[in-house]
């Protein structure tokens, strides 16, 4: 199990640095989502995969009588769905507003803040 | 995994009920977020924006000024988020080094703030620009509180959203295009943390830190607790803009507003810098010890592109985005000091220390320079250096103020840069690094040359004739705002304290070599958090 | 959206998201769910009325700014996890009451305030953003 996740997180991770890598803001923001992905999985792998019971104490006790699954990588990967989500939706709104205002979403011809043909700083006055 | 047993120690922690000093640790969160939603809820009212946020800034600095001085007498505490146990749960555990880092932050926010109330135009008020910057400030002093390090990612990204806020905010072209760009590199840098923390939730089942420091001592020859060690190297390396991952710094931070690249440039790279001291040298010490003199090459390096970079600018913002860099680099220097598992805790700690004072001094200084570089653009129109000029005779105060910040960024005496670099170079050469000293000295060097130009130009020499050669609009951003003295209150505090620390530095220095000695050491954080002799 | 059957259908179908919503809100103590997913739902209700009727009637629906929903929220979840620290215990310790309403013992606690919080916040951010999408489409 835990090789077949391990094969499915490289792939992701393969998939998104591919993405990452255009020049395109959409293509990257779609690798940006398979990051994330890669991530939640590479997280609930770390965490051990068992078929064990749920991890429910029964009332009174303080502890959980045998062995139970782990929960904590569900919290962990709750949490990180929740941030990478909301940051999609930042940046899919931006790269939205960067395509409507500059016109492109070729990143090598966004060159607004970093303007090229700058001379040399004045040596004298 | 093993779950390990519930000590009795904690428990007798849990029973005991809280002092109230302890409740200080949340309260900069707190009131961030309480400040921010209320004048989220009052948008329209834009009048009473800065009445409520100036206050609201004083507060949250004066919880961090109490919990400096807390931390300071009485060494580092924990509160427990929802009253856990322990290794599980949230745990909040604030010591010097995260307390100085936290006072430091409050005290540059507060400044930015009063700028803000009157260089902000009402609209992007409109638009939520304080809101956003107590979003950002519950980030950054959420990262510098906490004492779990999935917790400190979760913080990194609140404080990511809130610039992202700021950054984009006003909207211009030039803005979108440095905002896509930031945000990109700067998603794909806590990636790589998260991916760090699922490697180390792996091999440690742990994410508490004073955990992991207790354990990590245990596992000095492991393999893939130093792949954990690297991939949090490259992490916070990114953040904090260290070469060869800084381009996306200067592709970005001079197009918000001035007020806004101010506080970028002087908290959000030292975050990064803080949570490497944090994880790097506290948590991960054997692995840190190997990876030193790859830390030293990165510090040289990125030494050199700043100051390099800086030389080659025109617009003051743009060159004062590549003195960021360079100040990233001086504190890597810091870090760059090798030191085995066990030894007498001596250069490293002493570099450490040089490294913290120079964070400080670089949030301070960095934050005044960008303030400062937007009031030469409101006095003069424009901040490129071939279009500014005069100002000395037209504003004395104002020159003198920016002749101290410029001295200090350089590291020149009597001013607040010049005793870490003196800590930092005499640690070089103690750990026997002479080509890391003389990087620091000449980066120092060039920098001067850098900001002996500034000077020249923007203060000596009289106003250029109008119709230069400035094809580059971001300079008169603040042009149309009115004239007010407010923005060189600020100035002159920060100013204060460059001046404080540069001609009595000793009161600083006894604090950050406490707080290196508590990282390096960490002994008393480990205590506060599991109790007893843990 | 030109749709009849659509634009017909919308304000029944939002109206029931809603509802749901908060269903699955409170259903989240004990069982899945949560304010974290009802505030997405109620967050997709407000978008599927804004594709049907357009942005303006969302807006004069909600009466309040999404914005001032997310703020009120964060309030709701930092008080609610503030209540502990006078009382003594760690911050987000939660809190529980029995108040007897009508002879019927409800249990009140500060974590259900906190996923209220969360539900208000998720909402209001959400929506926000959706319509700032949509609105964009029109223009």
């Amino acid at each position: 199990m835990e090789v077949a996740l391990s094969a499915l997180v490289a792939l992701f991770f393969g998939a998104a640095v591919y993405l990452l890598l255009s020049k395109h803001i959409i293509r990257m923001l779609l690798g940006m989502v398979f990051l994330g992905n890669a991530v939640n999985l590479l997280i609930f792998t770390t965490g051990r995969v068992a078929s064990v019971a749920p991890p429910v104490i029964p009332e009174g006790a303080t502890v959980p009588p045998d062995a139970v699954a782990n929960p904590l990588p569900q919290a962990l990967i709750l949490t990180a769905i929740v941030i990478s989500f909301s940051f999609f939706a930042f940046l899919l709104v931006l790269a939205y507003r960067a395509y409507q205002d500059i016109g492109t979403d070729d990143t090598d011809k966004m060159r607004l803040a970093e303007p090229e043909e700058r001379g040399l700083p004045p040596l004298g006055y | 995994m093993a779950t390990p047993a519930p000590s009795a120690a904690v428990d007798a922690m849990l029973s005991t009920p809280v002092p109230a000093a302890d409740m200080l640790i949340v309260m900069p969160l707190v009131l961030s977020f309480l400040f921010g939603s209320v004048l989220l809820m009052v948008r329209k009212r834009v009048e009473w924006h800065g009445w409520i946020s100036v206050p609201g800034f004083a507060l949250v600095f004066a919880a961090d000024v109490a919990l400096l001085f807390k931390v300071a007498t009485g060494g580092p505490f924990t509160m427990m988020m929802g009253s856990w146990r322990a290794p599980f749960g949230i745990a909040f555990t604030l010591d010097l080094m995260g307390a100085l880092f936290l006072a430091t932050a409050g005290f540059v926010a507060l400044a930015a703030a009063i700028f803000a109330v009157v260089s902000v135009d009402r609209q992007e008020k409109r638009y939520g620009f304080f809101p956003f910057l107590f979003l950002m400030m519950g980030g950054v002093s959420g990262a510098f509180v906490t004492g779990d390090i999935f917790n400190l990612y979760v913080w990194f990204e609140v404080l990511l959203i809130g610039s992202f806020g700021l950054l984009v905010l006003g909207s211009r072209h030039a803005q979108l295009d440095g905002t896509t760009k930031y945000a990109f590199l700067n998603l794909v840098g806590t990636t790589l943390f998260l991916i760090a923390v699922a490697y180390l939730y792996g091999v440690f089942g742990t994410l508490n830190m004073a955990d992991i420091a207790r354990q990590a001592a245990d596992r000095t020859e492991n393999g893939a607790v130093a792949t954990i060690a690297m991939l949090f190297l490259v992490a916070f390396a990114m953040k904090a803009a260290a070469f060869p991952l800084n381009a996306w710094l200067p592709a970005s931070y001079h197009t918000p507003r001035f007020v806004v690249s101010a506080l970028f440039a002087g908290l959000l790279t030292k975050v990064g810098v803080y949570a490497l001291i944090r994880v790097l040298v506290m948590l991960f010490p054997a692995q840190h010890a190997g990876m030193a003199g790859i830390v030293a090459w990165i510090a040289g390096l990125t030494m050199m592109t700043g100051a390099l970079g800086a030389l080659a600018q025109t617009d003051i913002r743009r060159l004062l985005n590549y003195v960021v860099i360079a100040g990233i680099g001086t504190v890597f220097a810091g870090l760059a000091i090798p030191q085995a598992v066990g030894a007498a805790p001596g250069a490293l700690a002493s570099g450490l220390s040089g490294a913290i004072f120079y964070a400080l001094h670089s949030i301070v200084v960095m934050t005044a320079l960008y303030l400062a570089a937007g009031v030469i653009a409101r006095r003069t129109g424009a901040s490129t250096l071939e279009t500014v000029g005069g100002l000395w005779r037209e504003s004395p105060l104002l020159s003198a103020l920016c002749l101290v910040f410029l001295l200090a960024v350089s590291g020149l005496p009597p001013f607040s840069g010049f005793w870490p670099k003196v800590m930092l170079v005499r640690a070089a050469f103690a750990a026997e690094l002479p080509w890391l000293a003389a990087a620091i000295l000449v980066s120092g060097l060039i920098l001067t040359i850098a900001s002996a130009r500034v000077f020249a130009f923007a203060f000596w020499r009289p106003l250029p004739q109008a119709g230069g050669t400035d094809t580059e609009k971001s300079g008169d951003f603040n042009a149309s705002v009115p004239e007010h003295p407010a923005p060189l209150l600020p100035l002159v505090a920060l100013a204060a304290f460059v001046l404080a620390a540069g001609v009595w530095p000793e009161w600083l220095s006894r604090l950050t070599t406490a707080a290196a000695d508590g990282v390096v050491n960490p002994t008393a954080y480990i205590q506060s958090v599991f109790g007893g002799g843990a | 959206m030109k749709s009849i059957i659509f634009r017909f259908t919308a304000p029944y179908l939002s109206v029931l998201m809603l509802v749901f919503s908060v269903f699955v809100l409170l259903r989240g103590h004990n069982e899945p769910g949560g304010g974290f997913i009802g505030g997405l739902i109620a967050a997709s209700a407000f978008a599927i009325y804004g594709i049907a009727a357009g942005v303006a009637s969302v807006r004069r629906a909600l009466t309040f700014h999404p914005m001032a929903i997310a703020a009120s929220g964060l309030v709701l979840a930092v008080l609610s996890g503030v209540l502990s620290l006078p009382l003594g215990d760690r911050f987000l310790t939660a809190q529980w009451a029995f108040p007897k309403i009508f002879g019927e013992e409800l249990a009140l606690s500060t974590p259900l305030f906190f996923d209220i919080g969360v539900y208000l916040v998720v909402t209001g951010a959400i929506t926000s953003i959706a319509l700032a999408l949509e609105e964009r489409d029109h223009d």
